[in-house]
């Protein structure tokens, strides 16, 4: 295993380069250095390595499946275009391999209590689902506005046994669900963990839910090897916390042949302001304990992101992704609303696949990014997760009749 | 000597606790700001802790995140939090500004700690900045002579404790218990423990904030503390009053009794 330089940086109190960090209320340190040595004692743990494995294997239905998307690739310059089946997982999304990371360490440190934020409702129903799985009582914080657009993930995660709770404040969305749930972690800190569901947030998160999520990218290096005999050019994935872009990423960081290219959410336009592109249209700021690009007013208030895309619609982005900009390392472009919702129909009716929307915004990239390598390239996109959950919104955008 | 260092050697020459306030800058409006300070002054009130209103204070209850978001709505950025502190400072009053780190950050590190004490600020309370995260705002504090003040929980553990209170200037601030601001039923037991485990590593006085509203519970807090820290009674006095005038003698029958309760704990 090769050590990149963000492992190294991202060891010392959660820094990369001048992101990341720690900025949260005193009363939560202490539940902070718990979890650090509990993730950081757990990964050296041979019986958790294995128990994890286990339910990789047993459970979620790891390793994920490659699909070549022949058909989409015709519409993307004629590259090959190889799509990462993280849909398959159970649950439907990537979220599996962090909260089930997360749950047992929950169980590690002896907390018999979960809370979690949820945008379009994957993380809310895969915490949900690790809570019942290990016998976790589960509070799930979401944006009364998500509630509305994503009414059967609310279903979802009450038939899992977890509690939804309405967050009426702000903006009604992610950015206050995660408020939301940080007062609750405040209280309640000594009997509750707090299974954040992306790379931000204070240390340790955004090092440990890479460290859950990395294997995204390790089972992809090998399985694109093994089909195409080299490593792709490109690999794509979409960002809003960029919890599934910095799992596939993160192996080939040190491959410095592929590159490496997030799809923020551009809602209406970058230029219009509605929108969720933190890296393309922020500033460096702090957001919810840690460093990075935020969304933010000349005072340092925080603007309200917009994207049809609820789990994307943040005006925050991980430490980690800021820093690999700024190096140079990764690209990041904007893809609005209408440019994924293309993208989603399009994949939809060439491959029998409906993603998600979140994802869709990959798939636009993707098919930017072929055109501009042409035939010969190999792309890579993280299939992050399916669209059952858009089926409303996508029949509402293109005006199907739903009765 | 900041206004705050001399109100602890008077207090404490005066055998009892301070009374310090807090209001959110530009609340219930900008003008309306102004006379709550005034009427703390009148009543009583020694020190005053102005707001910078924040749309994500995570630290806040639903009574201080309601008055956040009204003062932003009335406009409220780094100058309006500035010309509060003045007012208050002007009054005579000593004064510090409260505010999440983000705001400091986009002002600029140095500008702000400048322009608190231009003001006449004695320093500056941080609720969610770390001391690990903290090398250029102690810098910038020291340079400009104010004081940057922390928060202890109780969850603080005792091997971390001198660090922070290492790095506070002035006084350090006691969280009474595990949560967010606003007024409750009784303030935590657990509120004198802490300070008397703060005082096994420092000689700086000690305030209590969260969950204090009543004279008997200022006059409860005021028995071992040097300072008893009231916010969301006040702001709840001035939401729940028919209008602005109603609001301002609400908060100053409180602020009176409050003031008779940190004089009565001894």
């Amino acid at each position: 295993m090769s050590t990149t330089p963000q492992e190294d940086l991202g060891s010392i109190l959660g820094h990369f380069g001048p992101y990341g960090g720690r900025f949260v209320p005193e009363a939560l340190i202490g539940a902070l250095e718990e979890l650090e040595t509990a993730h950081r004692t757990a990964q050296e743990d041979p019986s958790f390595v294995a128990e994890l494995a286990e339910l990789h294997r047993t459970y979620t239905g790891r390793p994920s499946i490659l699909t070549e998307a022949k058909r989409f690739a015709e519409h993307a310059g004629g590259a090959r275009i190889i799509l990462k089946r993280e849909d398959l997982n159970h649950t439907g999304s990537h979220k599996i391999n962090n909260v089930l990371g997360q749950a047992l360490l929950t169980k590690r440190m002896g907390k018999k209590r979960i809370i979690a934020e949820t945008g379009a409702g994957q993380h809310g129903v895969a915490s949900a689902t690790a809570a019942a799985l290990m016998g976790l009582e589960c509070v799930v914080y979401m944006g009364e506005e998500d509630t509305k657009r994503q009414a059967l993930n609310v279903a979802r995660m009450k038939l899992l046994g977890a509690e939804v709770i309405p967050v009426t404040t702000g903006s009604r969305t992610l950015k206050d669900a995660i408020n939301e749930a940080m007062r609750d972690w405040v209280t309640n800190v000594e009997t509750t963990h707090y299974m954040l569901g992306t790379v931000a947030g204070p240390h340790p998160f955004p090092t440990m839910v890479r460290d859950f999520h990395k294997i995204i990218g390790e089972e992809t290096r090998e399985q694109v090897l093994a089909l195409t005999g080299r490593l792709p050019d490109a690999v794509l994935a979409c960002v809003g916390g960029g919890s599934n872009a910095i799992g596939i990423f993160h192996r080939f960081i040190s491959d410095p042949s592929v590159r490496l290219i997030g799809l923020e959410a551009g809602g209406d336009g970058v230029e219009t302001g509605r929108h969720a592109a933190t890296i393309t249209g922020g500033t460096p700021g702090v957001l919810h304990g840690t460093r990075s690009y935020v969304l933010q007013d000349a005072n340092g208030q925080t603007v309200e992101s917009h994207s049809i895309s609820a789990g994307l619609d943040y005006p925050g982005v991980g430490p980690e992704h800021a820093y690999l900009h700024d190096i140079g390392r990764t690209e990041y472009r904007a893809i609005t609303d209408e440019q994924a919702m293309h993208a989603f129909a399009l994949l939809s009716k060439t491959e029998g696949i409906i993603p998600a929307i979140e994802t869709a915004h990959a798939l636009a990239g993707a098919l930017q990014v072929g055109n501009e390598l042409g035939k010969d390239a190999i792309i890579v996109i993280n299939l992050s997760g399916r669209g059952d959950k858009d089926v409303q919104t996508a029949a509402q955008y293109f005006g199907i009749p739903l009765d | 000597m900041t206004a705050l260092d001399q109100l602890f050697v008077k207090v404490r020459a005066e055998n009892r606790a301070a009374l310090i306030a807090y209001i959110p800058a530009g609340f219930p409006s900008q003008a309306g700001c102004e006379k709550v300070i005034q009427t703390f002054i009148d009543a009583g009130v020694d020190a005053i802790e102005i707001g910078f209103p924040y749309s994500d204070p995570v630290m806040d209850g639903p009574t201080i995140q309601a008055a956040a978001v009204t003062s932003l709505e009335n406009g409220t950025g780094a100058a309006e939090v500035m010309s509060a502190l003045k007012v208050a400072t002007d009054g005579g009053v000593a004064a510090v500004v409260m505010t999440y780190w983000n705001p400091i950050e986009r002002y600029g590190v140095e500008e702000f700690a400048e322009a608190i004490a231009a003001n006449g600020g004695s320093g500056v309370i941080t609720p969610d900045l770390t001391i690990e995260e903290s090398v250029a705002w102690l810098g910038a504090t020291k340079q400009n002579s104010i004081n940057p003040i922390y928060v202890i929980a109780p969850s603080t553990s005792d091997a971390r404790m001198p660090k922070v209170t290492a790095a506070c200037g002035v006084f350090v601030y006691a969280a009474s218990l595990m949560g967010v601001t606003g007024a409750r039923n009784s303030v935590s037991s657990g509120a004198a423990d802490l300070v008397a485990r703060i005082r096994t590593t420092t000689g700086l006085p000690v305030a209590v904030g969260l969950g204090v509203s009543t004279r008997e519970q200022a006059q409860g807090v005021a028995a071992y503390a040097d300072g008893v820290i009231v916010g969301s009674a006040f702001i709840k006095a001035l939401q729940d009053a028919p209008n602005e005038e109603a609001g301002l003698a609400a908060v100053k029958e409180l602020a009176t009794e409050l003031a008779k309760g940190v004089r009565e704990g001894r």
